[in-house]
């Protein structure tokens, strides 16, 4: 028998139902690697998985799941990776991690993220960077950048992450594994700690497609407690293409061309990838976004203006930090935020209420909201003509620890070709496409809103095309 | 030459709403209880937690569009409303702002500008001798209230006198309590009033620079407040200086203004819309339900007393404005409804007897006995005074009153069997020089014959039955 690290988890899902695999001897494989992992990956981690049925009649099987520190868990810390939420436990559990638990995923700990996944490279945790299990002198990317380390280096089979402008899908890539964003509402945002309500969405790391498919299908759903949630049309299926005849994939000039500033090495791993899409019976065409190399600046505008205030509750009165003020309540504020916040935190904060102040509004979040409808509506048309819309993932591979912490500039453009997906609320995923010296390069596909099993199908079929070995990671 | 001051006053009423859980989330409201025990992650404003708009509240707030005669906006947003205070746990208010859900519509004589919905603060309690945050050594927060529905109604300047205010609130105050839709009680704060105040030259049609008064918190803080307020403006303007427009508390004790907030403190409140919830979509459906279950109003009501029991304006506002006065004389004319009229003019009387502020219904004379007593005035078979004296006689001691007419030998003389025509003679006999010049036709000398009878009898004898028996002895032959 292989090693239990080495089998995917739909794998082991199927290996402790059929009973090959002892569920507890599955968490326990997990459980001593994330307790003795050195990329710092995990801030929490279980003893044991949490009481309750019997794994082996669960469709998840057992399968522990790593997440994301801003999800709520019931008594365990959940800190969103900031200082101002140190040693926090919630009384409540979010729905996705309540969903996923009751599916058969026993929770295996909490990971590391830039604080409330405000960053690309996981260096703006208040509890320190995390290391790219490929090089451990590069990040992660971010800002689920623990979880995409985790699953990547088998520290965990699986982990939910969120993704807001590409904090699932930028460190999948930068990490060598798959990761999706939702449509926005598929997913019950409830329990989530905020950074941007219109944009925030849950979503799978997984080593494989198929992988991401069974995780998601448990995480979607309807939640009476989040308003913006709506029920899934019909279930998540799992994939199966072996070709992708018929498919139409567009590929958009103004993410792709030279504005982008693509690395030859990720310019190169993409198109060998749109050449694999061709030889199994896929069309690929350039298409248009106009409005695309907007999105960038209008996502900068509306996501701190809503962190602005998502972030307001963090004022020292009844939970997490509190520096007092000499009996004066608004140096207790102060004095409460100035140290429990990081500096990109303030940086958006300052900004997102800059944006919203009386006097700008229309200026800036009025014409970013104006942006962020044309460029909805470029997708709408778009997909009229394409399937789905093919860009590389990320502009670069994982970079070096520190090199764009001193330009912020620089650290929002990872983002450039995930944000326009995110203020579209359509599903995208990054998978994959091979190397480049040394180093994953993440293939990223988007579709229609509630697409997302088509998407992954397609995913697939281009997974088992490229046929991406990352057990190097694992080591 | 000296110029004469009006003023103009618009109202912004805070009404909790009777719901039974809060506006975004399941705790169930309460006032009184252990303070932090009707609390929730959502209502905390805990890391991660969402809130989801409450129907009722919406049901709510539809009824009293529809009751204003507004305008119901199809589809209406939140917004949240940013600032930092420890009554507010997520740093903004949830409520509606650029999209309310009704427009327009009036209530009497009053047109209403908005009216929308949002959540309630938390209760602060402050340590120390100010009983505000400054200079307080410790504050607690009660987060029971934190999140309780509000709705927000604006008026348009339409009010011209601290007495106009007052009747126009007791009139707003009885319509959302015939609607069912909050518990109006001023004194539990689930009716809170502020006001904008300007004053101007009368005549002029521009309005003068006008400031806010807080916690106008009873009826008699709201005219007094409003009071003060306009003779300080009218003060300013005649001395020759400016109003500043502000924010001004007021201060029952010591009937003063102060200011509440400096300009420097003013808040940017930064509003955007609400992205946790999806906008009120108001349904036909929805529309068609609030508009069933809003029952007659008061307005409604004192037009119906004037047109189908044909009282005055005036004694049907009064009756209707106050739904337990309205009720209590519906009960009585449903007992006796032969002089509706007459029956209306006993109400004033049993109030004045009870307290203003008491319920009819709970004090011990019946609405059938009142009735009955109205009626045995219209038969002439109790005079006015001496059913004025039953009336209090009811009130002391409840029973029936044709028992205590009875025990009290407080029926009407009449001029057969009583000996009321013996009195009316000696009458007649004790002031001669009034005798004659009734004779001789003068009509206003009657008034010391009457008084004579009138306090001989005790005021059992009925004026009309005595001065009829006067001229039927003195008429010109």
């Amino acid at each position: 028998m292989t090693e239990l690290i080495d089998l995917t988890a739909a794998q082991a899902a199927r290996g402790v139902q059929t009973g090959e695999i002892g569920a507890a001897e599955l968490f326990e494989a997990y459980r001593r690697r994330a307790a003795g992992e050195e990329l710092n990956a995990f801030l929490w981690v279980a003893d044991s998985p949490a009481a309750g049925g019997s794994p082996a009649d669960r469709p998840l099987g057992g399968v522990p799941l790593a997440v994301k520190d801003l999800f709520c868990t019931e008594g365990v810390p959940s800190q969103a990776g900031s200082r101002i939420l140190e040693g926090y436990r919630p009384p409540y559990t979010a729905t996705v991690v309540a969903k996923l638990t009751a599916a058969g995923a026993p929770l295996l700990g909490k990971t590391n993220q830039d604080e409330f996944a405000m960053g690309s490279s996981n260096e703006n945790s208040g509890y320190g960077a995390v290391l790219n299990p490929w090089d451990r002198g590069r990040v992660p990317g971010g800002s689920s950048g623990g979880s995409a380390a985790a699953v990547a280096a088998g520290l965990a089979p699986w982990a939910i992450g969120t993704d807001t402008g590409g904090s699932i899908r930028q460190p999948a890539a930068l990490c060598g594994i798959v990761g999706l964003k939702p449509t926005y509402g598929a997913c019950s945002r409830y329990g989530m700690i905020a950074f941007a309500s219109s944009l925030d969405q849950a979503g799978p790391l997984t080593r494989d497609v198929t992988d991401a498919a069974l995780l998601f299908r448990h995480m979607v759903g309807h939640d009476p407690c989040d308003s913006t949630s709506v029920e899934f049309p019909g279930q998540v299926a799992l994939p199966v293409a072996e070709d992708l005849r018929g498919i139409r994939l567009g590929v958009p000039e103004e993410l792709t061309g030279d504005a982008g500033g693509v690395q030859s090495g990720v310019r190169e791993s993409f198109e060998a990838t749109l050449n694999l899409a061709e030889g199994l019976g896929a069309s690929v065409e350039p298409c248009r976004l106009p409005h695309a190399p907007h999105a960038l600046s209008a996502y900068y505008l509306i996501a701190p203006a809503e962190a602005s205030a998502n972030l307001a509750r963090y004022d020292g009165v009844r939970y997490g930090l509190r520096v007092d003020g000499d009996a004066d309540l608004i140096t207790m504020y102060s004095r409460t935020r100035a140290r429990g916040f990081g500096p990109e935190v303030k940086r958006r904060i300052m900004l997102g209420t800059y944006a919203l102040s009386s006097g700008y509004y229309d200026a800036y979040y009025g014409t970013a909201q104006k942006v962020r409808t044309k460029i909805s509506e470029d997708f709408r048309v778009a997909f009229e003509q394409f399937d789905f819309i093919a860009t590389p993932t990320s502009p670069w591979t994982a970079f070096e620890l520190g090199s764009k912490t001193d330009d912020p500039l620089a650290m929002y453009f990872n983002d450039f070709c995930t944000v326009p997906m995110s203020l579209a609320g359509i599903p995208a995923i990054s998978i994959p496409s091979g190397l480049s010296e040394g180093l994953p390069v993440g293939f990223h596909l988007a579709g229609p809103a509630f697409s997302e099993s088509r998407l992954l199908d397609v995913a697939y079929a281009l997974e088992r095309a490229i046929g991406f070995d990352g057990r190097v990671a694992r080591t | 030459m000296r110029t004469e001051y009006e003023p103009v006053i618009g109202l912004e009423i805070h009404v909790q709403l009777s719901t039974r859980t809060k506006m975004f989330c399941g705790c169930e409201l309460s006032f009184g209880d252990e303070p932090n025990t009707h609390t929730c992650a959502v209502c905390l404003g805990l890391p991660g937690a969402l809130p989801v708009v409450n129907e009722r509240a919406i049901h709510f707030g539809l009824m009293i569009g529809l009751a204003f005669g507004c305008d119901i906006a199809e589809r209406s947003e939140f917004h949240r409303k940013n600032y930092f205070y420890p009554d507010l746990p997520k740093g903004y208010q949830i409520s509606q702002y650029d999209q309310p859900l009704c427009r327009g519509g009036e209530v009497g004589d009053v047109r209403i500008h908005r009216v929308h919905l949002e959540e309630d603060a938390a209760k602060l309690n402050h340590l120390g001798e100010s009983g505000r945050i400054h200079g307080s050594g410790r504050s607690w927060v009660d987060f029971n209230r934190g999140g309780t529905p509000l709705v927000e109604i604006v008026t348009e300047p339409d009010i011209r006198s601290p007495e106009h205010a007052r009747e126009w609130l007791t009139l707003l105050r009885t319509t959302l309590r015939v609607l069912g839709v909050s518990d109006v009680n001023m004194a539990e704060g689930s009716l809170r009033c502020d006001a904008n105040v300007s004053v101007r030259p009368v005549g002029s049609t521009e309005l003068g620079t006008k400031t806010e008064l807080k916690n106008l918190n009873s009826f008699r803080f709201l005219e007094r407040g409003l009071r003060a307020e306009i003779r300080r403006q009218i003060d300013l303007l005649q001395a020759g200086e400016p109003v500043v427009q502000e924010t001004l508390h007021y201060d029952p004790r010591s009937d003063r203004l102060t200011p509440l907030r400096s300009k420097e403190e003013a808040h940017d409140y930064r509003y955007f819309p609400e992205p946790d919830l999806v906008p009120v979509l108001a349904t036909e459906e929805m529309i068609a339900a609030a508009r069933a279950a809003i029952p007659e109003l008061p307005a409604d009501r004192a037009a119906r007393f004037e047109r189908e029991l044909g009282l005055s304006a005036e004694r049907a506002r009064l009756l209707a404005f106050r739904s337990e006065l309205g009720d209590y004389y519906e009960r009585a004319v449903a007992a006796d409804g032969e002089d509706p009229v007459g029956l209306a003019n006993w109400i004033p009387q049993l109030v004045e007897r009870i307290g203003p502020d008491a319920n009819p219904a709970e004090s011990s004379v019946a609405p059938e006995s009142l009735a009955t007593l109205a009626a045995m005035v219209a038969a002439k078979e109790v005079s006015r005074d001496a059913a004025r004296e039953v009336l209090t006689l009811l009130v002391r001691e409840g029973g029936d009153p044709r028992t205590i007419v009875e025990r009290e030998g407080l029926g009407a003389l009449s001029g057969e069997g009583d000996g009321l025509a013996e009195i009316v003679q000696r009458a007649i006999e004790s002031d001669p020089a009034a005798a004659a010049q009734v004779r001789s036709g003068n009509r206003k000398a009657l008034g010391p014959l009457v008084g004579y009878v009138m306090r001989e009898t005790k005021g059992r004898a009925d004026g009309g039955e005595v001065t009829r028996l006067i001229l039927e002895r003195l008429g010109p032959s």
